[in-house]
């Protein structure tokens, strides 16, 4: 199972560096990470994409709470929840190709946002699954460079993480 | 406000926190906090001969008190020196606080002149680390580390200080903080009412009940509470092998140690069980054997103040997350005031059968081992050492056979008593162990029963001891052999002896003892084994080391069967097999 874990953490040094090592040191997968203060600078709000079980993800949720930086955590996929990822991809459009890129684009809802006479750089906000979808639809077209920012995410509705 | 330099900062803030004793060895980026633990007089410092040594004496300072051990090292192989020591102290959950030097922070990450990255290394061995910034933030991260290692799960806290930051010459305004909050920490405290409800109601409806305690009845100071509660529901009680003496070892209801090498009667009882009360402890592969074997018609009771205990290996039916001493407690309380009482007619066939099965094949009931050989037998030196010190000494061992020996045959009666690294295994940490417990209980026998393999790895602590004046018993139990390495040779490798043994390389132990100012003592015979001992334990006032030969074919036995055995599955000797 995929699972998406929102955590709440002091923004110290050295606290991201013990997420990640319990991740390798446990033999826990993360499919991505991605972390940035909070409003309030003294926090950092980190989402991590998992793979495991239920036994699995019980114990990470647990040993991740037990990290003396964590304040919170939740797993959102537990819940409804919003989850979004960007691209960047540049993407090579000459002659026809480069309708039929933009045509794609607009279809998934991206920008273009460089160019130059061979090639776009497109940027797509969405879930992961969007994303995939999109790099298939490009297709033929020679992807040059992709990145991808990892998953952030969180609940819907009154529900909040904070202290 | 009074303004101190960041080194007398360390010492002042250490010594606001009630640390009375340092275990350490000094270093070039250790030397302003040097400086200032000579320029004071209120914390003892104990020079050892190797960082590692400093950390096992620490941790028997702390396993014997239930007080935070402290360890004083410089930078690089100081650092490094004492990484297997916080490991040993990690696996167990004993408080401890490291410190250690760094290199200064301008110089940080340029592979400097023993620079090593500490909170790095540390990482995985830690429950929590600091890298001290600036000198005001000493007091209050001196505050937290003592707090973060002594609660909830206790643990090693390391802090790593950069040598600016103990300079001399910048001095600051001094102030401890009263209090602590911590946002992202809170510790465990009360069970929570409801489970511990269904807990009481599993409990008095069992037919075939045992209580597994383990290390964090020790620790949490629960030992009290276990053994009222085993009391009034006349429950068999087994331990790990770091709850020793958690459940006094020479009451009736104590089936001995589980595991391994536990007692048949202690892992059949378990694998019959239909209700299981586990207690600080956390089902451990050395106890449980094949996780999917385990004790399959059993509902599980589990009590832990770290909720990833429970359910980590085995599924508990009835989780319960609070401190040992709170939960028991509050069972205790409950089951007192409840109109459900205990109906021992339940339990008595139960009791029956487990008694049967001590009769049969219990290490206690009749001796399992030998004595009709010329060699001693390791079993009856302990033994031996039980009846001579009456059963209340301070015992601490180094690993392999002569743990397993002693485990077994020292009957532990009183918490603190037993102090052995069982997660990490730490050959070289019986020595050092018992000289922070000897530092820690003058007046009290220590002994470090030990291998003529283990002793070697920390043998320089006895200049320590020397030093310090520290006058503890060494009981080497020579089989001239890495013996626990040489047994699984033996039952799984067809005898190869694969580096095991040393080919006539071993030192003369009572020269050695003596070139360190010490006593050496040999004994082979078993009809010198009494005197001799009797003889070194009367002697109060100098280490003794008692090299004492014995049977080098014997193994520690029962021994579970492994791979895919499940609890009852035991060799009980060399020949015989449940
Ligand atoms: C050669 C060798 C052979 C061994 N053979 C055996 C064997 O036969 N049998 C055996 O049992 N072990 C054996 N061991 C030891 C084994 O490796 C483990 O160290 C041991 O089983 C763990 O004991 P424990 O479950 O009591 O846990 P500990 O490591 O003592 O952990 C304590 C547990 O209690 C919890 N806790 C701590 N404080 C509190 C509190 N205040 N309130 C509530 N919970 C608390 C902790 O969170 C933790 O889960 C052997 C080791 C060696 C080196
Ligand atoms: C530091 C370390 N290295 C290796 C081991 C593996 N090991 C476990 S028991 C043992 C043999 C110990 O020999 P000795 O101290 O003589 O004890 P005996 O088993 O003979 O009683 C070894 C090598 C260990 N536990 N610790
Ligand atoms: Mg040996």
């Amino acid at each position: 199972m995929r699972r998406i874990v929102s955590v709440l953490m002091e923004n110290e040094p050295g606290a991201l560096s013990r997420v990640v090592g319990l991740f390798s040191q446990r033999g826990y997968n993360i499919e991505s990470l991605t972390v940035a203060p909070t409003e309030d600078a003294t926090l950092s709000r980190l989402t991590l994409v998992t793979i495991g079980d239920d036994h699995k993800i019980e114990q990470v949720t647990k040993n991740l709470n037990k990290l003396i930086d964590v304040v919170k955590l939740v797993d959102l996929t537990e819940g409804s929840h919003i989850e979004r990822e960007l691209l960047l991809v540049k993407v090579r459009a000459t002659g026809a190709q480069r309708d039929e890129v933009k045509r794609s684009v607009d279809i998934f809802r991206g920008q273009i946002v460089d160019v130059t006479s061979n090639m776009y750089t497109v940027q797509v906000a969405g879930t992961s699954e969007k994303l995939d979808a999109f790099l298939q639809a490009l297709g033929e077209h020679t992807i040059m460079e992709v990145v991808r920012s990892g998953v952030s995410g969180i609940a819907r509705g009154e529900k909040v993480l904070s202290v | 406000m009074e303004l101190l330099s960041g080194g007398d900062m360390l010492v002042r803030a250490l010594q606001d926190e009630g640390v009375d004793l340092i275990f350490g060895y000094p270093g070039g980026s250790a030397l302003h906090i040097y400086d200032a633990i000579f320029r004071q007089k209120k914390i003892k410092h104990v020079l050892v001969r190797h960082e590692q040594g400093a950390t096992h004496a620490a941790d028997g300072y702390a396993r014997s008190t239930g007080k935070v051990g402290v360890v004083l090292v410089t930078s690089g192989p100081g650092a490094t020196n004492a990484i297997t020591g916080i490991a040993t102290a990690y696996m167990d959950s004993i408080p401890m606080v490291v410190i250690s030097g760094q290199v200064p922070s301008d110089k940080i990450g340029e592979d400097a002149f023993q620079e090593t990255d500490m909170v790095g290394c540390s990482r995985p061995i830690v429950k929590h680390s600091f890298l001290v910034k600036n000198a005001e933030e000493i007091p209050a991260v001196v505050k937290k580390a003592f707090y973060i290692a002594s609660t909830g799960r206790p643990g090693p806290v390391v802090i790593d200080i950069p040598k600016d930051v103990t300079n001399p010459a910048d001095r600051f305004p001094y102030r401890f903080p009263e209090k602590l909050r911590m946002r992202s920490y809170t510790p465990a405290g009360k069970g929570h009412t409801g489970q511990i409800r269904k807990a009481i109601a599993l409990l008095l409806s069992a037919k075939r009940p045992v209580i597994y305690a383990g290390g964090g009845v020790v620790q949490g100071e629960g030992s009290e509470q276990l053994t009222e509660l085993a009391q009034l529901l006349n429950f068999p009680v087994t331990n790990t092998l770091m709850g020793l003496g958690a459940y006094p070892g020479t009451d009736r209801r104590f089936l001995g140690m589980l595991g391994m090498h536990g007692t048949f009667e202690a892992n059949t009882a378990m694998h019959h069980a239909d209700v299981i009360l586990a207690v600080g402890a956390r089902f451990d592969d050395r106890v449980t054997n094949t996780p999917g074997k385990f004790c399959p018609g059993a509902k599980i009771i589990h009590v832990d103040v770290d909720p990833a205990s429970i359910s980590k290996t085995i599924v508990a039916d009835v989780p319960i997350v609070g401190t040992v001493k709170s939960v028991l407690g509050d069972m205790l309380d409950m089951l007192k005031a409840s109109d459900d009482q205990p109906d021992q007619s339940a339990i008595v066939d139960w009791w029956r059968q487990i008694d049967d099965w001590r009769e049969r094949h219990g290490i206690y009931a009749a001796p399992r081992y030998r004595t009709d050989g010329d060699m001693l037998m390791p079993q009856e030196v302990i033994s031996a050492v039980h009846e001579i010190t009456e059963g209340d000494a301070f015992v601490t061992s180094d690993v392999g056979q002569h743990q397993m020996f002693a485990a077994q045959y020292y009957r532990f009666n009183k918490p603190r008593r037993w102090i052995n690294s069982g997660g990490l295994g730490t050959m070289g940490f019986g020595l050092p162990a018992a000289l922070g417990v000897k530092i820690a209980h003058p007046d009290s026998d220590v002994v470090c029963v030990t291998g003529e393999g283990s002793i070697q790895m920390c043998i320089q602590e006895l200049s320590t001891a020397t030093q310090y004046h520290l006058p503890v018993k060494i009981l080497c139990l020579n089989n001239q052999a890495l013996g626990m390495v040489k047994q699984w040779q033996e039952m799984q490798y067809e005898g190869r002896l694969s580096h095991s043994v040393y080919e006539e390389s071993l030192p003369d132990f009572v020269k050695l003892a003596e070139a360190y100012g010490h006593l050496g003592m040999k004994i082979q015979h078993r009809d010198e084994l009494h005197g001799k001992l009797r003889e070194a334990f009367a002697i109060k006032d100098r280490t003794v080391f008692i090299d004492v030969y014995v049977d080098p074919s014997e193994h520690v036995y029962p021994m579970q069967v492994m791979p895919n055995g499940s609890m009852r599955d035991m060799w009980l000797s060399k020949t015989e097999r449940t």
